[in-house]
């Protein structure tokens, strides 16, 4: 939306962009009014902090081409800061309004962004990756080690309610999950502008130049290693935001907080998203809480899913997400979209036929290794499908082969016209600038 | 005397481990520039169906048939997966073995359960070195088994680069791909067949040191990091620093965990009063045991610090 916007729309007085931003703000205040359910909430709230974080690290790898396995230390510490906050104001050592919470857990993630940044940032591309996996693993296992600040195997607790009430009124105390909803939100909104804002400022501009070329940027007179450590600092501070919130939402923080899972996962949620385009992550977030929090509920095997979905995107379409739906609205926008429907609606009937078949098997599988002690059968789909039997295993296996059949003879027509319809379309750009 | 040359044997066989792993990621990332964030899964994967194979066959014949069986899982691997998104430089690369590292690790939990298997030492080699106990050394002879295939597996390697013609042509498919290509030799296929080799070399250090620890889900995790760790220590691309940096911290993680040494009670030693007043007792009465979880990545923040392109390191990037 806002990558879109300001790539189409170049005027002096951006209205698009102002449409936009209002739109998200007066979705972000509209959402509660439909999702009021206590799990869709919880739900919200954390698509909110998930944001934040990705759209934090993204500022490393999008902008400026550092692929980091070790984000959650920022976000991590940062929340371990605010728990403790918490727990002062509680105790009344602290005098601090908990709406303010996050300002501290991102002071504590700059600070480390400044402290592990400075060693992390000597080194850019691969050795970069692999040094903030080393700085993230340290961390981790020192935080079991020091149980007293990381509360060891159980964590830090905290009750979020025990501030003064915000701005006086009686009532708001962060403790009803609607309320931390709409604190959350109000971060968000203020974060993604932030961050939106830091990309127009000439650091966020040297910082892609840094991206594609960290010689040509060092001709002009910028040290490339001081603009990744100085989009370190800030990418540290917007994720110590995140994890403060996270502390707020959970009132619990423990070792898994700085864990190499949380930094992998915040990886997966950018790139699905779209690491290229500003507005990505958000959608990349939204995605990945949706895997990681709904799917869950309902499959022990929603890592697989996840995993096999970015795999899919690597190899199909490295813009994520924000790419694929960009592609789309040029079609659109030039006209061609009815070639593609046809094709379109092929390629997804036998993919989702493809994906229930493979979805099956997983199911079953998983129900043999691990649930042997509830009996063979297992619900499925609405379905109950025995697993000690041979016609469930038939089903899946011959659902598998024809789909992917169908999917292979559908995938080749589309390609053919996806190609001829991009082609043509990149004829006529070129041919009229 | 005699526990310090057991140590020392424990963390000797130990990194031998880590540079069967080294090797093959180093061999992978000087040739192709891909950080293969799977290895650690290969590695796991070389234990379970080593596992798996030995349940059947026995031990001896999963020595020989898991590693090619990765090798063959890593040819392909290369062949659809990485060849694909070769296109589009080294990120989606590295971002394609971290994708796949996600998959393999809940593959086996789908194939093998969550909880740690039943893969056991082989009955033959069972049982403490018995030259060694004469010189009242306990040491286990299949820990000394894992060393010696760990040198055949260096000295053949050092063989086959140096001597031979398909490792001349790796050797200078390193440097200059196009040249080599030029000359009319198939440089996808040399990168197949050592994106192979290096799974198949992950996968024989699975097969022997599964059973050496424990081989569970959690087991590509636990040792991943580390060797990251050792290929940054060592200088990324390089194989002999590699081989450095594996033994120092083998050596470093078996003398780390039994020592009961810390700062605290050095102080205390030459006179110095240390106790719960004294600031930052939490830090100083850590003992070297307890700690020993975070040494091989104060080595890595250290070896920053002082060499940032590591031991024998040649490249920046």
């Amino acid at each position: 939306m806002i990558g879109a916007t300001s790539m189409l729309a170049f005027k002096p007085i951006n209205l698009g962009r102002w449409v936009v931003w209002g739109l998200t703000a007066v979705l972000f205040l509209l959402l509660p009014a439909y999702f009021n359910k206590g799990f869709s909430l919880t739900l919200l709230s954390q698509m909110g902090v998930t944001i934040i974080f990705a759209l934090s690290y993204n500022m490393l790898l999008g902008q400026s081409g550092m692929l980091s396995f070790g984000h959650a230390v920022y976000s991590g510490l940062g929340a371990f800061f605010a728990i403790h906050a918490l727990r002062w104001i509680g105790a009344g050592t602290l005098i601090w309004p908990t709406s303010l919470l996050p300002l501290i857990g991102g002071a504590a993630g700059a600070l480390f962004g400044m402290l592990f940044g400075y060693l992390t940032t000597r080194r850019a591309g691969t050795p970069f990756a692999m040094i903030t996996l080393g700085i993230g693993e340290m961390v981790f296992a020192a935080s079991l080690m020091f149980p007293g600040f990381f509360g060891g195997e159980g964590g830090i607790t905290a009750d979020r309610a025990v501030g003064a009430p915000f701005l006086g009124i009686p009532g708001i105390t962060f403790g009803p999950q609607v309320q931390v909803y709409y604190l959350i939100a109000v971060w968000c909104f203020a974060s993604i502008v932030a961050m939106y804002a830091l990309t127009q400022t000439p650091l966020g501009r040297i910082a892609n130049a840094v991206r594609d070329n960290p010689e040509r940027a060092e001709f002009i007179g910028y040290n490339p290693q001081r603009v990744r450590w100085l989009m370190l600092i800030l990418s540290g501070f917007f994720a110590g935001i995140a994890g403060a919130l996270a502390a707020i939402n959970f009132e619990i923080v423990s070792a898994e907080n700085v864990s190499a899972i949380r930094s992998g996962g915040v990886l997966l949620a950018a790139f699905i998203g779209g690491a290229a385009f500003f507005f990505g992550p958000i959608l990349g977030a939204v995605v990945f809480v949706f895997f990681a929090v709904a799917l869950s509920e309902y499959t022990k095997a929603w890592q697989l899913y996840l995993g096999v979905f970015f795999v899919l995107l690597v190899l199909f379409a490295p813009g994520g997400l924000a790419s694929l739906i960009l592609m789309n609205l040029r079609v659109l926008k030039f006209r061609k979209f009815g070639r593609l429907r046809d094709p379109y609606l092929g390629v997804l009937l036998s993919a989702l036929a493809l994906a229930f078949g493979t979805v099956l098997v997983i199911e079953l599988m998983y129900h043999v290794t691990l649930d042997v002690g509830q009996g063979p059968s297992i619900r499925l789909f609405g379905m109950i499908f025995d697993t000690s039997r041979a016609p469930a295993w038939t089903f899946a296996g011959v659902m598998i082969f024809g789909a992917a059949t169908a999917f292979e003879f559908y995938r080749r027509r589309f390609r053919q016209q996806w190609h001829d319809v991009q082609r043509e379309i990149e004829d006529w750009v070129r041919d009229n600038p | 005397m005699e526990a310090l040359v057991s140590q020392a044997l424990y963390g000797i066989s130990y990194g031998l481990l880590l540079f069967m792993l080294a090797a093959g990621l180093t061999l992978i990332f000087s040739m192709m520039g891909v950080l293969n964030f799977a290895h650690a899964s290969f590695y796991m994967l070389g234990a379970y169906v080593a596992y798996q194979i030995s349940s059947w066959l026995g031990f001896w014949p999963a020595l020989v048939l898991a590693p090619l069986a990765l090798f063959f899982l890593g040819a392909a691997v290369e062949r659809w997966g990485l060849r694909r998104v070769h296109k589009w430089g080294h990120l989606p690369e590295l971002l394609f073995t971290f994708g796949l590292s996600y998959i393999i690790v809940e593959l086996v939990q789908v194939i093998w359960g969550r909880a740690a298997v039943a893969y056991r030492v082989p009955p033959e080699l069972d049982g403490p070195v018995r030259w060694l106990q004469r010189y009242d050394i306990t040491f286990p002879e299949y820990r000394m088994f894992m060393m010696a295939v760990a040198v055949a597996i260096l000295i053949a390697l050092w063989l086959i680069l140096t001597r031979t013609r398909i490792g001349l042509v790796i050797q200078a498919a390193l440097t200059h791909p196009h040249q080599v290509e030029a000359l009319g030799h198939n440089v996808p296929r040399v990168f197949m067949l050592v994106f192979g080799g290096g799974c198949a070399l992950a996968g024989l250090a699975g097969v022997v040191g599964g059973n050496a620890f424990v081989t569970e889900p959690a087991m590509a995790s636990t040792v991943g990091a580390i060797v990251f760790v050792v290929i940054v220590v060592g200088g990324m691309g390089s194989l002999a620093g590699a081989f450095i940096a594996s033994l120092a911290i083998g050596l470093l993680e078996s003398f780390g965990k039994v020592s009961d040494w810390s700062v605290a009670k050095l102080a205390t030693s030459i006179g110095l009063v240390v106790d719960a007043g004294t600031p930052g007792y939490d830090v100083l009465k850590l003992t070297l045991s307890q700690v020993a979880p975070v040494l091989p990545y104060l080595v890595l923040v250290l070896i920053l610090i002082v060499r940032p392109k590591g031991l024998l390191g040649t490249r920046e990037d």
